[in-house]
């Protein structure tokens, strides 16, 4: 069961880093990268089961802190000129 | 009683991973930022949270629990935050929710049919 829990997050990872490829705006992008580091500290945290060494949790408490820092650190720059969206562009471009 | 722990564990991880590939489905699937956020944001609270107490379950060692008592609280603050934040950030530089997707989506039909025309 553990195994098939991992091989669920390896799926969704994928799926995540699709719509980070595909993604439109520059938020949905965001979006991704933030739901591909909460599902790389479940797996981590998964793995180390897995294998048997617990160990690898400490990586995982890493790993979540880096990516709430990721996240927040980039939104910190949300009021400069290249985050201004114009929903015209983008409607025509879809 | 050790029978319990792994069915419980089972279950637990079995909704987790559900949760979590609807998650992706969701983000590839759903038609505006909002609602990608929406599906994002509440399978990932839920799926990690799962997910993480179906290991809790499983641990033997006390460290461990803790640790893993760690990480879900933290997942859990971080989560809707992150969530709010970006949320707020879109919002405020202008990108809008879309409304009537359908009558969207037969506009723009329309407008390519006469434009090919």
């Amino acid at each position: 069961m553990l195994i098939a829990a991992t091989l669920a997050i390896f799926v969704a990872m994928f799926l995540a880093i699709l719509r980070g490829i595909v993604g439109p705006t520059f938020y949905d992008r965001i979006l991704a990268v933030n739901m591909f580091g909460t599902k790389t500290v479940l797996l981590i945290a998964l793995l180390g089961f897995v294998m048997g060494r617990p160990e690898f949790l400490d990586i995982a408490i890493v790993y979540a802190l880096i990516n709430f820092i990721s996240v927040i650190g980039v939104l910190r720059y949300s009021d400069s000129k290249e985050f201004k969206h114009d929903n015209g562009s983008i409607e025509k471009e879809l | 009683m050790d029978l319990l722990i792994t069915i419980f564990s089972s279950l637990f991880l079995l909704i987790g991973s559900f949760l979590c590939i609807s998650g992706g489905v969701g983000i590839l699937r759903f038609p505006d930022f909002y609602t990608r956020m929406h599906a994002v944001g509440i399978t990932d609270t839920l799926g990690a949270g799962l997910i993480l107490i179906a290991l809790m379950l499983l641990s033997t060692d006390f460290f461990v629990f803790t640790k893993l008592c760690m990480i879900l609280l933290l997942t859990l603050l971080i989560g809707p935050t992150t969530s709010h934040v970006l949320a707020k950030a879109a919002m405020h530089n202008g990108l809008n929710p879309k409304f009537n997707m359908d009558i969207d989506e037969q506009e723009d039909e329309k407008e390519m049919g006469s434009s090919n025309s």
